[in-house]
Formats: C-alpha cells, structure tokens, sequence
C-alpha cells in the first residue's frame, strides 16, 4: 500500500530522535500509570470479586439508600448551580463587554475573575455559615433569626454557585468578545430593540456556549468535595458519601463502586461538552471583531445592571475578608471583640502549624515546575507534532480533567496501596510523599496542557520550522524555541499548579497519611469539628500564600514575559 | 562558498492525503519526476492546491512522500529528518525567532553546527553584508519591515550554506512594489552564491522574472517544465497556456495544407498556422492567441466584431467576436493607431509564426 511508505519514513524520521521517542514513551508510561490504571482497577475491582465476575458490589451499594439519595442529591445541586453560575456569569459578562461601566465597578469585576485562581476550596462555606449560620453575624446579630440553617442543599447550591460563576464568566467573557458588533448593529439597524437584538442575535449565537458553561459548571459541582463536606451537613453528595464509606464505613470495594457510577456520570457529561458543544461554541464565534462595540450608555440600562454586578462584586469579596476577620474573633459566633491572635497563636503553637505549611509548600512547590514542565510538553506534542500515539496522550491528558479527585483517590488507594495489581511491585510508593506529589501533578496538569495548548496554536506553525530546516533537532527546537515564547503560558502554568496544589483537597484526603500534614487537610478537619476560628486562621495563611505567589508571578511576567514581542510579529 | 553543488532529483514522488471530510484518500501529488540540475533557480508554479508547497516540503522533509524517492545530489534522502538535510528553506511568514535578535536569528544554524564564536561572527556579518542589512544586528525582529525581516530569513538560510535552498511563497506578504525589488534581488543573491534554488510560488510574473527554469503543477502532476520562454510559446496544453499569461483558444478541424502551413477552419474562415509533422487532415486542433501576438485590421486572417474597447494608457483593450468566441487583444501604443469602437466590423490580424498550436 502507497501510504505505507510514509509511515514507515515519518517512524524512521521519529527513531532518528531519541529524545523525543524517549519523552514520548515515559510520558505514555506515566500518563497510563497514574490515570488510566487507578481508574481501570476501579472498574475491575468493582465487577471481579472473590467469586469472579459480578455485578454484587453494585447491587449493594445501590441497597445502601445514603448511596442512592447522595446521586439525585449530586445531580439536584450540580443542575441548579449549573444554572445559577452560568446565569450570573452570563450577566457578569454581558455588562462588562456590552455596557459602559465606571472604573470601581470595572475593578470589582476583575477581581472576580481573579478569585477562582487564588482561592482555596472552603473558604466560601466557612463564611456562609459564619455569615448565615445559627450563630451568623448577618443571620443572628443583624436579623435576630436565631434558628437560621445554612446546612444542606441550599448552603452547597449557594456556596458553589458564588465559587463557580467567576469560570462562567470568564467562558463567557471569551465568547462575547468575538462576536462582530456588525451583526448587533445589522439588527438594530432594522428595526430590532435592545432586548430583541440580545434575545434574537446574540442569545442564539451563544447558545452552545451557554451550554458548555453549564455542563462544565455541572461537572466542578459533582466534582467538588470540600463545599458539601464542610456546609453540606446530613446532605450528603456523591463525592462526601465515597469519602464516608473509605474512612467511616472502612468499605473498599463498596467505594470503587460508587467511585465508578460518579466517575460515568461526570465522563458521560464530559464526553457532551467536549465533542459536541464545544466545538459548536467556537464554530459560531469565529468572527474576529471588525471594530469596537459601541458599548450602552442609555442610563435606564446602565445603572440598575452595574448597581446589581458591583453589588454581587461586593458580596463574593466581602465573603473572602470575612474568613481572617473570623479567624480574629476570640469565639466564633459568641464573643467577636476585642480582636485577638489567638488561634493565629494555636495554629503554630498547638497545631503543629508550622509542619503542615512546610509540607503543604514542599510538595506543591516540587509538584507546580514538574507540572509545568509536563504540560508545556504535552502541548508542544500534540499541536507541533505529528506520530501515532499524539491521540492517546490527548486524550488521556484530557480525560484527566473529567475525573473527580475522589475518584481519582479511590483509584490511587485501591491500585497503589498493594502495590500494582497487588503484586507488591512498586509498593513503596503508597503513602509517601512521593504519591502526594503525583497526584497534585495529575490534578493540575489538564488546566495547564489546555493553557499552553491555547498558547502554542497562536504561534505561527512555522517558526518551529525553521528552526528544525536550519538543523535543530526536536529538543534543541523544544528548548531553544517553543520554551521560550511560551515562556508566559509556563510561568502562569507554573503559579496555577502551585495554587492548586496547596488548595487541593479532594484526592489528596484519601491518600495522605500522619506523616504529612496538609493545610487543607487541617482546615477540613477542624471546620468539621466546628473550631471555625482554628480553620479560619489556617485557611487565610493560605489565602495569603497564594495570593502571594500570583502576585510574583504578575511581577515577573511584567518584567520578563516575552509575550509582548510575539504579540507585535503576529 | 566553495561548496560542490548539488541538483535534487525526484523520482515517481506521490503524497496521499486523507481528505478530512470525506474521508477518502487524493493524490497531492502524484508520480512526480523531476530533475533540478545544480545552481539553477526553479520554481514550482501553479494554482492553489496544485502540490507545489507539498512536493518542496517534502525535499526539506516535513513531509514524508508515499511513493518514490528523492535525491539531493547522488544522496537519497527520504529517511532524513529536516535538521540533518543538507537544505534551508524561506518561509512565507518569514518565521523569525521573535525572542532573539537579528545576530542571533542569523547565527542560530551556525550555533547549531557548533562553529567556534569569531568564526560565526564573520559569517554573519558577511552574510548580513550580502543581503544590505548591515548595522541591524542587535534589532529585534519586530522592528524590522517585512522586506527587511524576508532579507534576514533569507540570510539565515544562506549563513548555513545548504546544497540547495528552497523558498515558499516567500514575497506574497509584501505589498506589490517590495516583492518587485526583492525578487530581483533574490535573483541576485542566488547567482552571486551560485546556489541550487527552488521557489514556490502562485505569481507568473514572479516566476517570470527569476527563473532559470518553471515548472508548472496542476492537480498534483507537473504538467510542464521548461525555460520562461519555452513555457511561454510553447505551452503542452490549455492549463499551462491559460495559466501563463493570457491566452486565447481558437479552435477548428485542420481542412489542407499550403507551403510549410496547416489551414485550419475557425467559426467558418480559414486561417493558417505553422505546419508539424503531427498534424493531420481532419484533426481538430487548438490555436493559442497570445493578447499581444493579434491586432485589430480592415482585413486580415479572421472577421471579427468589437464588444469593448478600451484605452488603458499603454494598451487598448479590445474584445471581439470570432463567430461564438470571445477574443481578448492588447494593441500596444495606441497613440497613432486607429482605434476600433464597439460595434465595428474589422479582422483579426496575426502572423502564423506568432500562433502556437496544441
């Protein structure tokens, strides 16, 4: 056959680059190991019991009624705060694309959209509950309602939509940005209202965008573990009820069952939003804008949509200050003044504080350049390169993003803790630091492939090109070319991985062990205790930390980002 | 550069593509053979689509062909990856390194091939010397124009002194009066070094003006190859000759012969063309009337009607009517001339030798 030929030449081509073959084969190697195995032996664990192949573990846990009623619980609150977020993103973007907004308003705004970076994951229900809760300084003290309960559906819908619609709004941000004002103008031009123009031009044209948002906020939801573990109270989600039935009910195999219902769940939505509305959103809005939009200056429009977005502005940031004014209170909920350090004190004295930041910031801190690295690397292969597996190390690099850090953790426990496939082989690995530091690898790296992706198809195909005809070989190229002009995309991947390992909760709570003491780990525990001062203290050093390290990462982008010479030759 | 020159040889090279929404698999090109003899200039001209940026990736190496192989010098080079052919190409997009200056973009290969530092140095600043961007090393490349920024691509594709050199499009993202200049100096440039060019482009006139020999693609097949000239007058077919200038088709069955001409039969006149051994009675056969090669007369070969005319300062232009076939003339210089109108009655006047026949 003709086209064998090729083939075989582009093979050729590939061995005569060791580097390369190399780099593709360990990143096969661990992208199976660390993804696909853990989720597989969930699979296979859940169906080959002692007696061989059956379906029992799925017939019991479907008998366990906590089980059942934790799915339409996962699903009622993943569908309402869908909507929810994606409507107040919507809105959130409309005004600042559409209306002429005054600079406070415009500050608030971006500091909404910078709050999902640096925030951790509890920090939103430890300030409902202590705003709104029985004993909440709004609930109780300004309202006198002494039997108020944030507990339950309503806390996580809440909670989770004001974590989420920053995500909503910056998706939505993205899209409205491209659309032409030429059609808008077209419209109004014969005849349309502004509300007509909005319901019958730019609502269709977003349509599948909206319906990305909301299957992606649909997904964070059922994904997220910490907002239900903490406010969630006897409402218990999917997520809360696997991590209940490893550490309460001691129930492996029960657990890689239920892990494997959430697990499709979220793939199933996944595999909707990715294949189908994601491309039709980009489809439509391919216009580049001809010229500036004439943004609305009519009064009637303009104050009552900016009065409401810097209002909500303002409670989403008053919700984060709340957390390390709380953690000044002598006793939550009882006695608030006079403000005193104490709990910042017990956090160093009594809590081991100390520890469990320097362990939270090691294992970040070796994790966030691993990560980087990893998915600069991955991008560089799957947009410049061209060989066989490209479409495995996509595809599992993106499958990564589709599954929740339980299930990611159950996977772990179930295919580490024997060693692989319980042979005892690499045993060693469970329990170190080592596993914890994979795990904040795997958990990071869809965010930053998908970032330096974006990043690498803005750069002209030919660049590389060149530099590959004038005799560099992939790694010099690698080196030499692609590093540097993404250097921006690596240095921001850099500072996200790092956030969101020191956030992270979800998969890490299942595998850490006494030896490491993680912040979120501590701030889990003692906000289940209901010692919200001690949780507070921990969780706004955390605030501080990260926000530190997104601070130098501006600064140093600033100054040594090479994005500003790239974006001139484009 | 007292380098051996090499030639490039293709022998029965085809690509396959899958088209991406069909599915089905086409020929990009399709059993090519070509000789490109050493420290010639050729171009690869032909329509979009026609595999001419495909057959000179596939000598650089960025793609692999399907069939055949492909020879730089004596050497067969399919199974060589692109860092290790002796080639070095000029992109479209000129595709500088953004993040280095122009020293550096030049001196990037010499880097590569690990040339001790004064001696890259020399290189470069002759090289830069050559291409009259003296003076510019420490630029970046942003604040080079876009001639400048092609100069330094094409600098940095000389420093490394390939066997062969292969330009893409390299001109068409300049405005028209910057493309005129710099293929004249890449022409220039090339037999100054004496170095084995191939160029691809879409432009005629530009492949015109710098070849030593085109070769015309259509559909993934070479469809001729010879001198500008060659090509010119002696178009193979209608694609060629439409493709090269402007070209009217005549057509008729041969009816006898007279001396060293064919009469042929067109829209009912007869009109002679040079005879050739081919050539038999009863054939139908296809004049090509370049727009130059006819005037307009009161009488002449072939009866015509005017349906425009047109004065465009060095030219007019006219359309006529040959019977059903629309004729496009240039009369050159048509200050004294007699100008027809639309409407007239006239002939169309052209010596036999000027008509090609197909």
């Amino acid at each position: 056959m003709a086209s064998a030929q090729s083939a075989r030449l582009d093979k050729k081509k590939l061995l005569a680059d060791p580097i390369m073959v190399t780099t593709i084969i360990l990143l096969i190697a661990f992208l199976t190991l660390f993804i696909l195995y853990p989720l597989a032996i969930l699979l296979v664990d859940s169906v080959v019991g002692d007696g061989g192949f059956s379906f029992s573990v799925f017939k019991r846990v479907f008998k366990i009624p906590t089980f059942t009623t934790a799915i339409t619980n996962t699903l009622k609150v993943g569908f309402v705060v869908g909507i929810f977020a994606t409507a107040v993103g919507l809105l959130f973007a409309y005004v600042e694309i559409y209306v002429r907004i005054n600079k406070f308003a415009g500050g608030l705004f971006k500091v909404v959209s910078m709050l999902p970076v640096v925030s951790p994951p509890f920090v939103l229900s430890l300030s409902v509950i202590m705003l709104f809760g029985k004993s909440g300084l709004i609930t109780r003290y300004l309202f006198k309602i002494y039997d108020n309960s944030v507990y339950g559906f309503w806390g996580i819908v809440v909670v989770q939509s004001l974590t989420f619609f920053p995500v909503c709004y910056m998706m939505f941000r993205g899209l409205l940005k491209n659309i032409d004002p030429s059609l808008e103008e077209a419209a109004r031009d014969m005849g349309a209202s502004r509300m007509k123009v909005f319901t019958s031009v730019t609502l269709p044209l977003l349509l599948p965008g909206i319906g990305n948002a909301f299957l992606v906020t649909f997904i964070e939801s059922i994904a997220d573990f910490a907002n239900p573990m903490i406010i969630g109270g006897s409402y218990d989600t999917l997520a809360t009820t696997i991590y209940l039935q490893i550490t309460g009910a001691y129930d492996k195999a029960g657990a890689s069952a239920m892990a494997v219902v959430l697990l499709c769940i979220t793939l199933a939505m996944f595999a909707v939003q990715k294949y189908v509305l994601e491309k039709k959103s980009t489809a439509t809005l391919t216009g580049k804008a001809s010229r500036a939009r004439m943004l609305i200056e009519d009064k009637s429009v303009r104050i009552p949509l900016t009065t409401i977005c810097s209002l909500g502005a303002l409670f989403v940031i008053l919700m984060y200050i709340c957390v390390p004014i709380g953690a000044l209170f002598p006793t939550w909920g009882y006695k608030f003044f006079p403000f005193t350090f104490k709990w910042f004190n017990q956090v160093f004295t009594k809590y081991k504080g100390f520890k469990a930041f320097k362990d939270s910031f090691v294992l970040s801190f070796i994790s966030a350049p691993i990560t980087a690295l990893l998915s600069m690397i991955i991008s560089y292969l799957v947009v410049k390169r061209k060989f066989k597996a490209k479409g495995f190390i996509e595809a599992v690099s993106m499958l990564a993003m589709a599954v929740p850090g339980t299930v990611l953790g159950v996977g772990y426990i179930r295919g580490f803790s024997g060693g692989i496939f319980r042979t005892g082989f690499m045993q060693g690995l469970y329990g170190t630091g080592a596993i914890l530091v994979i795990v904040f690898i795997i958990r990071s790296l869809p965010t930053g492939t998908r970032s330096g992706i974006a990043a690498l198809r803005q750069i002209d195909k030919s660049i590389e090109e060149s530099a590959y005809d004038m005799g560099a070989d992939s790694f010099k190229v690698f080196t030499t070319v692609t590093l540097p002009l993404i250097k921006d995309s690596f240095l921001s991947g850099l500072v996200t991985a790092f956030v969101r390992s020191i956030t992270a909760i979800s998969a890490i709570i299942l595998l850490v062990t006494p030896s490491y003491l993680l912040i979120t780990v501590q701030i889990n525990e003692f906000a289940e205790k209901g010692a919200y001062g001690l949780a507070c203290a921990f969780a706004s050093i955390l605030i501080l930390i990260t926000y530190g390290a997104v601070l130098i990462m501006n600064t140093i982008i600033k100054h040594f980002g090479t994005s500003r010479a790239i974006k001139e030759v484009d | 550069m007292a380098k051996e020159k090499k030639g490039v040889r293709l022998e029965h090279i085809s690509k396959i593509y899958k088209d991406p929404k069909t599915g089905k698999d086409f020929y990009a090109v399709k059993d090519t053979s070509l000789n490109i003899e050493p420290g010639t200039f050729v171009t690869l001209l032909g329509p979009s689509g026609c595999g001419k940026t495909t057959t000179l990736r596939m000598i650089a190496g960025f793609e692999s062909p399907d069939e055949g192989e492909i020879y730089l010098g004596n050497e067969a080079i399919n199974e060589l990856t692109p860092n290790k052919r002796d080639t070095a190409m000029v992109f479209q997009s000129y595709a500088l390194l953004p993040h280095y200056n122009i020293f550096d973009n030049v001196a990037y290969g010499l880097k590569l091939r690990k040339f001790p530092k004064d001696v890259i140095k020399e290189k470069v600043t002759r090289i830069l010397e050559l291409v009259e961007l003296s003076g510019m090393e420490s630029r970046m490349t942003n604040q080079l124009s876009g001639g400048q920024q092609q100069r330094v691509a094409l600098a940095r594709a000389l420093v490394i002194e390939p066997s062969v050199l292969l330009f893409d499009e390299p001109l068409s993202n300049l405005d028209a009066k910057l493309r005129v200049q710099m293929r004249t100096e890449i022409r220039r440039i090339q037999q100054e070094v004496g170095i084995t060019a191939i160029y691809v482009t879409h432009d005629q006139s530009e492949a015109m003006a710098i070849s030593d020999k085109i070769i015309i693609m259509d559909k993934g097949v070479v469809a001729q190859m010879g001198t500008p000239q060659e090509i010119y007058y002696h178009p193979v077919n209608e694609f060629v000759a439409d493709f090269i200038g402007e070209a009217n088709f005549l057509r008729g069955p041969m009816v006898g012969r007279e001396g060293k001409y064919a009469v042929l039969e067109v829209e009912g006149n007869r009109t002679c063309v040079e005879y050739s051994d081919k050539m038999k009675e009863g054939e139908t056969y296809t004049m090509v009337l370049r727009p130059e090669a006819a005037t307009l007369a009161d009488e002449g070969s072939l009866p015509c009607r005017v349906v425009l005319s047109c004065f465009m300062g060095s030219y007019q232009n006219y359309h006529v009517m040959v019977g059903n076939t629309l004729v496009k003339l240039e009369e050159k210089n048509p200050k004294n001339k007699k100008i027809y109108n639309v409407g007239d009655e006239c002939f169309l006047k052209f010596e036999a030798e000027s008509v090609h026949v197909l």
